[in-house]
């Protein structure tokens, strides 16, 4: 079981080049699981206790408000990965994921990924490196997002 | 047709395509022949009595029985030409302007990135490469509108979809429930797109920004500067290269391009004075 979701993880983009003992160890935390379509990965404001790494399908993340209902501010899909805030303090999720589609993901628990990094800090540094690529690209999408291009000028 | 004379057209049909774009299709008062055109050309519309624009050719470039335009009412005289109808004139001059490099990009694989209202200058390439679909590796469009009701050509788009031999992926930048499709802008779309970057013409129309971070977006993902082509908007009056109001540098927009690659404008592109 342990030895296939390695075969699986390798794959992702997310942990290409990681040296193979920084796979086995994250490995320890990371569990196989789907969601169907319309369900959810976690609400705003639950404990974030995971980080997922999606294999297939499609997550929407939404915020809810109470005049305009849920409002997909973001779609993810094969090769992206699911959240941070199983990284910072106070651990809590800041909107909710939706699955759209069927989908695969891999979900790692937050705390005991945590606690390796803290224990192995070359682990801890790639992850924050993939990290920041990824908070950079997000950064990046936003900021045009909200120049809202193609409204009125 | 002379080059500063409008000819007379009458709309055919006026199609209503989103909450503020519109279609017209023409057929020419004055001659039997048809109009013909290449991919990424523009003409200069007069509306009688209100003043004369810039809009692309967004037609098929094999069908020239029809010519066909699609519009964003914007400002003074799109807002005019929104009011139309069937039967009214139009005065038209052109068609003006380099065209995307369609026989150039033979071979190749084909990545289209549009945003908005820039998937109407876009459209004839897609008739033109799926017409010549032989002499093209894969086709790739990558489309952004800013909701789901502003998807522009949506049941042409469905259709283009249905043969299976071009990848359509669309993204919006908002939605609500209800929409399974993508959110998120369109340059997030391009690290994943499936084309190979060594074999790519990529061509790119929307908002100066978006232009700017596809092709960022491109370039990580290993084309060349010269494989990538844009197509610059710049206010016209003559568009046959005598009047300088479409300056931009050395260029004239409407006689050098609007459509030009990368390499040649990247002194220029993006700066915020000329
Ligand atoms: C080569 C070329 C091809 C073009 N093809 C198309 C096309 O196929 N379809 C199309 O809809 N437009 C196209 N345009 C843009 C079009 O020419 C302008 O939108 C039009 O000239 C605006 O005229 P107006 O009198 O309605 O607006 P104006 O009254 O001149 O402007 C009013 C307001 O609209 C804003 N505005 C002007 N142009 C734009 C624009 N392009 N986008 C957003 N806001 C704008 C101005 O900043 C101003 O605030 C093209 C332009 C060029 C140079
Ligand atoms: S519009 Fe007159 S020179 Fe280009």
């Amino acid at each position: 079981m342990i030895e296939s979701l390695e075969k699986v993880l390798v794959q992702h983009p997310f942990v290409e080049g990681l040296k193979p003992e920084h796979i086995s160890l994250i490995v320890g935390c990371a569990k196989n699981v789907v969601f169907e379509p319309g369900k959810y990965l976690f609400k705003e404001g639950e404990d974030a206790n995971s980080f997922y790494i999606i294999r297939s399908g499609k997550v929407a993340l939404e915020v809810y408000s109470p005049e305009k209902g849920s409002i997909i501010i973001q779609t993810l899909d094969e090769g992206d990965i699911i959240g941070w805030s199983w990284m910072v303090p106070p651990y809590q999720w800041k909107f909710d994921a939706r699955a759209v589609e069927l989908t695969r993901v891999i979900e790692l628990d937050g705390n005991c990924l945590r606690s390796k990094c803290e224990d192995d800090q070359s682990l801890g540094y790639e992850i924050m490196k993939r990290l920041a690529n990824v908070f950079d690209n997000r950064i990046s999408a936003m900021r045009m997002q909200l120049l809202d291009l193609f409204g009125k000028s | 047709m002379q080059a500063m004379i409008p000819s007379s057209y009458r709309i055919q049909k006026f199609i209503k395509e989103t909450q503020d774009t519109f279609t017209i299709e023409l057929k020419s008062i004055e001659s039997k022949n048809g109009f013909t055109f290449e991919p990424g050309q523009f003409n200069m519309i007069y509306i009688y009595g209100i003043g004369e624009i810039p809009i692309s050719i967004s037609g098929d470039p094999n069908k020239s029985g029809i010519l066909t335009h699609t519009t964003r009412a914007v400002g003074i005289v799109t807002k005019e030409m929104a009011k139309l109808k069937k039967g009214d004139i139009v005065g038209i001059r052109g068609p003006f302007g380099r065209p995307w490099p369609v026989r150039e990009a033979v071979g190749n694989d084909i990545v289209i990135v549009a945003g908005g209202i820039g998937l109407a200058p876009l459209r004839p390439v897609i008739y033109h490469v799926l017409e010549n679909r032989e002499y093209y590796g894969r086709i790739i469009l990558l489309y952004g509108a800013r909701t789901p009701q502003d998807i522009l050509f949506r049941k042409e788009l469905e259709k283009f979809r249905s043969r299976l031999d071009i990848d359509i992926i669309v993204t919006v930048d908002r939605a609500i429930k209800g929409w399974t499709g993508n959110v998120g802008v369109v340059t997030t779309l391009i690290p994943r797109a499936p084309f190979d970057p060594i074999n790519t013409i990529a061509m790119i129309c929307g908002p100066e920004i978006m232009m700017r971070y596809t092709i960022i977006e491109l370039i990580k993902r290993g084309l060349g500067k010269d494989k990538i082509y844009v197509t610059m908007e710049r206010n016209m009056k003559c568009g046959i290269g005598f009047c300088g109001h479409c300056q931009y540098g050395t260029e004239f927009i409407c006689k050098d391009g609007p459509v030009f690659s990368y390499k040649e404008i990247e002194h220029l592109f993006g700066k915020r004075e000329l």
